[in-house]
């Protein structure tokens, strides 16, 4: 990896003509090894006392080259990888993946398979939420919301290991719909977790939303505008917290999410408060997804007709999903064989990481900790 | 098979470069392909003056028969129209090509990917270098004449004092 005092010109290590009196500017080294930043990123810090002038992210210590191995298995053998990606939003990354398949095969997942698809992704999108919460408080210093969520989530994760045995890399669809029909008692334990979880949120919200604390530790810290947001390809709960009101499952409905009424909550400030509030909002409104779906649900297969070996016509395409995290894209080529020729992944933590150095300037040094938690990064997809 | 795609932007875009320039849809999604040389001329059209104001995604593909063994792919949005366009271009290995840092912020890590990527070179760039691999790794992994359990031996014999990193 690059040397800090390489990558960054600006630092003069000839100190001897300095006096005390002088502004020294310090380099400081934060990770790789390093419990805030989520994973193995690294940040090289320019500091001038306890203020931040720039930083520049080290990543790809988790590179493992999931695009070159979709180029050697078939499409098929391919879905259970994209999981290891965003593996806290696993479902989200194989409802894209499939999807972004069953385009380029040009058929159409049924609509029972469909509502599976959004009551699973929806309940992901609430698991990602909460071990978001949990983590970024506690980096913040408030420990309690860890266990909260903790303990909430672990309803979730009971509910995709019953529906298909796994819990965190789930691998829960196929591509031309979904592998298992729901099991027995399915809709009564999501009903169940919707009335229990509902209160829960209140309870993380009475908290953390009025804590003086929590409000002077993330009001007016990292703020990004809009403009920015879209110059830097920012996306998901930051660009909404910026005023943004732009979400996937509305500008271009995909599985069956234009059969729901939800709406997209924003912010105004685009500071770490408003994201924090953005992402609230968002669990709530993936509640009422999950209750209208589950209300409607309709009967039917499960899967559409694919034939065992897939070989999808010459072409491209590239489709994208709404993941916790923002655009998540998939650019598929293919040859015509069994295999893709090209996959290429749009991650959404990999592009809005790239924002860190500009919601870090000017800010101090423990405000870099709790920007890296509000930008919501996992580590397994920005290096991917 | 990609039908000719027209519309009023196409009309516009041949209107002004002529036979350098095609317009197709496949599968619902247009995309348009562009000699090398009209590149920077045309995106920065599409950002100033169509409103693609987003950009989602630059990228590659390795064709290593062709004499030109490299598509470079530029996938744009655009929050008015709500419309996704890609732009694509063919160059040779080795070729350079203008970067869009200074069009969309965006596209520093994804052409700096590119890069570590392919060997894609971008000028302009305010600082291309390696963004996944390490600096003194020699190679780019997504060519397709790179194997799949190949590797920078000797990076790895120095750096991590080890044999192999099999």
């Amino acid at each position: 990896m690059s040397d800090p005092t390489t990558s960054i010109s600006h630092l003069d290590l000839d100190e001897s003509k300095k006096t005390f009196l002088d502004a020294n500017e310090l380099i400081l080294n934060m990770g790789p090894q390093h419990p805030a930043t989520h994973g193995v990123l690294r940040v090289i810090l320019r500091l001038d006392g306890e203020k931040v002038m720039g930083l520049e992210c080290v990543i790809g210590y988790l590179h493992r080259g999931v695009e070159k191995i979709a180029e050697h298995r078939t499409y098929t053998m391919f879905n259970p990888y994209v999981d290891r990606m965003d593996y806290v939003a696993a479902v989200s990354n194989g409802l894209g993946y499939c999807e972004a398949v069953e385009k380029l095969l040009n058929i159409e997942a049924p609509p029972r398979a469909n509502y599976i698809r959004v009551i699973l992704t929806e309940l992901n999108r609430m698991a990602s939420h909460q071990l978001w919460l949990g983590t970024h408080a506690l980096d913040i210093g408030a420990m309690t919301p860890l266990f909260y969520t903790f303990r909430d989530r672990e309803e979730i994760l009971k509910i995709f290991e019953k529906y298909c045995g796994a819990r965190l890399t789930t691998h829960a669809f196929r591509i031309g719909g979904c592998q298992y029909e729901t099991y027995e008692g399915f809709e009564k334990d999501v009903t169940k977790f919707l009335t229990f979880v509902a209160p829960k949120i209140d309870e993380y919200e009475e908290l953390l939303t009025t804590n003086r604390i929590w409000v002077e530790r993330t009001k007016k810290v990292g703020t990004i505008s809009a403009k920015d947001c879209i110059a830097l390809g920012v996306t998901g709960p930051v660009l909404r917290a910026s005023g943004v009101k732009w979400d996937l499952r509305k500008a271009q409905p995909y599985a069956a999410y234009k059969e729901f009424d939800f709406d997209i909550p924003t912010g105004q400030n685009g500071d770490t408060y408003d994201r924090y509030l953005v992402r609230m909002a968002e669990m709530r409104q993936s509640l009422r997804i999950i209750q209208q779906a589950v209300d409607k649900i309709p009967e039917g297969p499960i899967m559409a007709k694919v034939s065992k070996v897939m070989k999808p016509p010459v072409g491209e395409i590239y489709h994208s999903i709404e993941a916790p995290k923002g655009e998540l894209g998939y650019f598929i080529v293919s040859d015509g064989s069994t295999q893709p020729y090209r996959v290429r992944v749009r991650p959404p933590s990999f592009v809005n990481l790239q924002a860190l150095d500009l919601m870090c300037r000017g800010q101090l040094v423990a405000d870099v900790i709790a920007v890296i938690g509000t930008l919501d990064i996992v580590l397994g997809e920005v290096d991917r | 098979m990609p039908q000719p795609w027209d519309s009023p932007l196409v009309a516009k875009l041949t209107g002004q470069f002529g036979s350098g320039l095609s317009a197709l849809t496949y599968l619902g999604q247009n995309y348009l392909t562009v000699d090398r040389s009209l590149i920077p001329n045309v995106l920065q059209i599409l950002r100033d003056e169509e409103q693609f104001d987003y950009c989602v995604d630059v990228t590659a593909v390795h064709y290593p028969k062709r004499e030109l063994q490299f598509d470079v792919i530029w996938i744009l949005y655009s929050f008015t129209k709500n419309e996704r366009l890609r732009v694509k271009t063919q160059i040779a290995d080795g070729a350079h090509i203008p970067s869009v840092a200074f069009l969309w912020p965006t596209a520093n890590w994804l052409e700096r990917e590119a890069f570590d990527m392919f060997g894609i070179q971008f000028d302009g760039h305010p600082e291309l270098k390696r963004i996944l691999l390490p600096d003194g790794w020699k190679g780019h992994p997504l060519r397709k004449d790179y194997g799949i359990i190949e590797q920078d031996q000797e990076w790895v014999q120095i750096n991590l004092g080890i044999e192999s990193g099999q």
